[in-house]
């Protein structure tokens, strides 16, 4: 199945690249040497495969942040805002705690970062298990109040002062997080990203929480037979997908831009779905396709500058390979596992309290 | 009282939101009509961008305005119709649709952009509308000049909007529509084209967010940027939501959209103490909490986000 899985998503995204050729011979350049410059950017050069690392970090994690409550049959779209929590919780513990021994301060650092993430995330996790409220909804909502708190902190009571726009002191220099390719700008983090993969991935198979997530995922009634808390599978989930995303934002800070600026992601949230919806929410292929992403997101500027054909030509191709992978998949839709997933993440909004009549059997009890 | 709530600034205040109302109204209508018809339609953003270039094209190769009009329609429309044949079509999960709908748009516009107004991939102020006051109408004080002295666009949404009620709750097609939202198999077994019902839904849905976005370029600002809208496309999603799925309240809902908007605007130039972010944060809490305290009563078409399959049944 995995094997299907991954070889149809290859052949999606060849097509795309080769429908996004199209694009280039418009723009009036050859094609081949425009991929080779993007991806032998990317890939083969010191210095290009350091940005790309530096742009895999987020990705990587966002991608699972929404894979994991994807296991559980519910979609995470809000790891934007988790993002942004994360960073402002981050930022936070780095500015106000007073310095100590730094091993300990990056870890509270990071451990502020997950818990900002896992908290925001829960919101969305606690109104969809006890109300049955639409998680996508919720968090795709939740993403632009994060923005804003993150954009009224760094432009309000955390500014620096006499900053010429929105950003907050430095962050002690003790907090930095070491390079791993020097002189390059590749931290530490992505090491998180693929760490976390080959945990979850390990989890998911062989513990009992992660039988117990992926079983409400296939079958939230069997689970409830089963004895499995699926109000609490859910809620713990979510909260798992936010400490990821959390953790990309934190990692943002202390890696990249050593302060909390104003609209600091791009989007890597939602590269995060793109990501976690081609590897089928498989953590190890989650890595494999946010390197991908984060390929064609750093060697964009270099094409730019080597081929002359636009860079924002590379946000079209992003779009392309998801509209292939998904047609793909879709065709003979209900044997893939993602047709399964979302045929099981109905069977778990028929289970959940909320609406009409279930809704009155609750006040009467 | 402070001094961004005095008396002559509200005027001013008031005629700005329905301008900031507009586009969001548009594509929130488009919103309404594709979730009865039981589809997603998270490419909100990424049709009223592709709506914005049609509109800025049109006007700029005939310098006439209803000309990218008509091609900012024909841009979200085209949009829709991406959506509609791989949701309805091939039954790719509809959210992910939406998603990747706004991610080519993000980059083709941009990329079109370049080709078409040259590298930097602006244009030079473009030939659009300015305001026409109604006789009569627009002499009433206070509500005159906020709502009848406004551009051609806006008085196409006052005929818009009645037009979409009629359409959903007066008309045999809004019963099929609003059946094919909440039920598919029965309305199918009814006799209904289910997918055909969808996806002039979805191709109604692209084409009036394509008009909003067309209006964004027309009415307000006159230039086309790269990703000028915004996140507008997902502040009408919401609107949707705190709208009940009704085309009504949708407009109301985009109308305090508007006026948050239009408040935030104003704190960020004079009130600097008061943080602007609060105002344009409170539309999306206000949706959540709608959400938490209307569920019960309100719901969503029950079918919306769905893909039927009419030889099987999931």
């Amino acid at each position: 199945m995995g094997v299907v899985f991954a070889t149809r998503t290859l052949w999606a995204v060849v097509l795309a690249l080769l429908v996004g050729s199209v694009l280039f011979l418009i723009a009036g350049a050859n094609p081949l040497l425009a991929y080779r410059a993007l991806f032998g950017e990317a890939f083969l050069d010191y210095f290009g495969f350091g940005a790309t690392l530096v742009k895999f970090s987020p990705i990587v994690l966002a991608g699972l942040a929404v894979a994991i409550p994807l296991r559980a049959g519910l979609f995470n779209v809000g790891a934007e805002g988790q993002i942004y929590l994360g960073a402002l919780f981050c930022t936070m513990a780095a500015l106000y705690l007073p310095e100590f021994y730094w091993p300990l301060h990056m870890a509270v650092c990071i451990a502020a970062a997950m818990l900002g993430g896992a908290l925001w995330a829960a919101i969305a996790g606690l109104l969809k298990a006890y109300r049955g409220i639409n998680e996508v909804i919720v968090t795709l909502l939740l993403n632009y109040v994060g923005m804003n708190i993150v954009s009224y902190a760094a432009s309000g009571p955390m500014m620096e002062e006499g900053a010429p726009y929105p950003y907050s002191p430095e962050i002690p220099f003790s907090l930095f997080m070491p390079s791993i390719m020097p002189p390059t700008d590749a931290h530490a983090g992505a090491l998180f990203g693929i760490g976390l993969a080959l945990i979850l991935a390990f989890c998911l198979k062989y513990t009992t929480f992660g039988f117990a997530l992926v079983t409400v995922g296939h079958n939230p009634q069997a689970a409830r037979y089963a004895g499995i808390n699926v109000r609490r599978q859910i809620v713990v989930s979510m909260m798992l997908g936010g400490a990821l995303a959390g953790l990309a934002g934190g990692l943002e800070v202390v890696g990249v831009k050593y302060r909390l600026f104003q609209s600091f992601s791009p989007g890597y949230g939602f590269d995060g779905i793109v990501v976690a919806f081609m590897a089928a929410a498989n953590p190890i292929l989650v890595v494999v396709a946010a390197l991908f992403f984060a390929g064609l997101r750093s060697g964009a500027q270099f094409m730019q500058r080597a081929v002359g054909v636009d860079s924002t030509v590379v946000d079209a191709i992003q779009g392309l390979i998801v509209m292939f992978v998904a047609a793909s998949l879709s065709i003979r839709f209900s044997d893939s596992r993602w047709g399964r997933m979302l045929a099981q993440r109905r069977s778990m909004e028929d289970l959940l309290p909320a609406r009409g009549k279930q809704n009155g059997e609750k006040q009467n009890a | 009282m402070p001094e961004w709530l005095d008396i002559a600034s509200s005027t001013d205040l008031l005629q700005t939101s329905p301008r900031l109302t507009v586009p969001i109204a548009f594509s929130a209508l488009g919103g309404v009509i594709a979730e009865r018809g039981g589809i997603y339609n998270v490419g909100l953003e990424g049709m009223m961008l592709s709506g914005a270039f049609g509109g800025a094209l049109g006007s700029f190769l005939t310098g006439n305005p209803m000309a990218g009009v008509l091609l900012g329609i024909a841009f979200g429309a085209s949009g829709g119709a991406v959506l509609a044949f791989l949701s309805i079509r091939l039954n790719v999960n509809q959210i992910v649709c939406g998603i990747a709908i706004n991610l080519v748009a993000g980059g083709l516009t941009a990329f079109l952009a370049r080709l078409a107004f040259g590298m930097d991939g602006t244009t030079k102020a473009l030939p659009g509308f300015s305001p026409i006051a109604i006789p009569g109408l627009s002499s009433i004080p206070l509500i005159g000049p906020v709502f009848f002295d406004q551009d051609p666009l806006v008085y196409a949404l006052y005929l818009i909007v009645p037009l979409v009620y009629w359409l959903l709750y007066r008309s045999a097609w809004g019963l099929e529509i609003r059946a094919t939202g909440e039920n598919p198999a029965a309305a199918d077994s009814a006799g209904v084209p289910v997918y055909w019902v969808r996806f002039c839904c979805v191709l109604a849905s692209g084409g009036l967010a394509g008009l909003g976005g067309a209006y964004i370029v027309l009415s307000q600002v006159f230039v086309f940027t790269e990703h000028m809208s915004a996140g507008k496309g997902f502040i009408a999603l919401a609107a949707v939501i705190l709208g009940r799925w009704d085309p009504l309240w949708a407009v109301v809902a985009s109308l305090f959209f508007g006026f948050c908007d239009a408040l935030q605007l104003r704190l960020q130039f004079a009130n600097p103490t008061v943080p602007y972010q609060i105002f344009i944060a409170l539309p999306y809490v206000a949706s959540i909490l709608a959400l938490v305290g209307l569920y019960g009563r309100v719901k969503p078409p029950a079918a919306v986000g769905l893909p039927y399959r009419r030889e099987t049944k999931i």
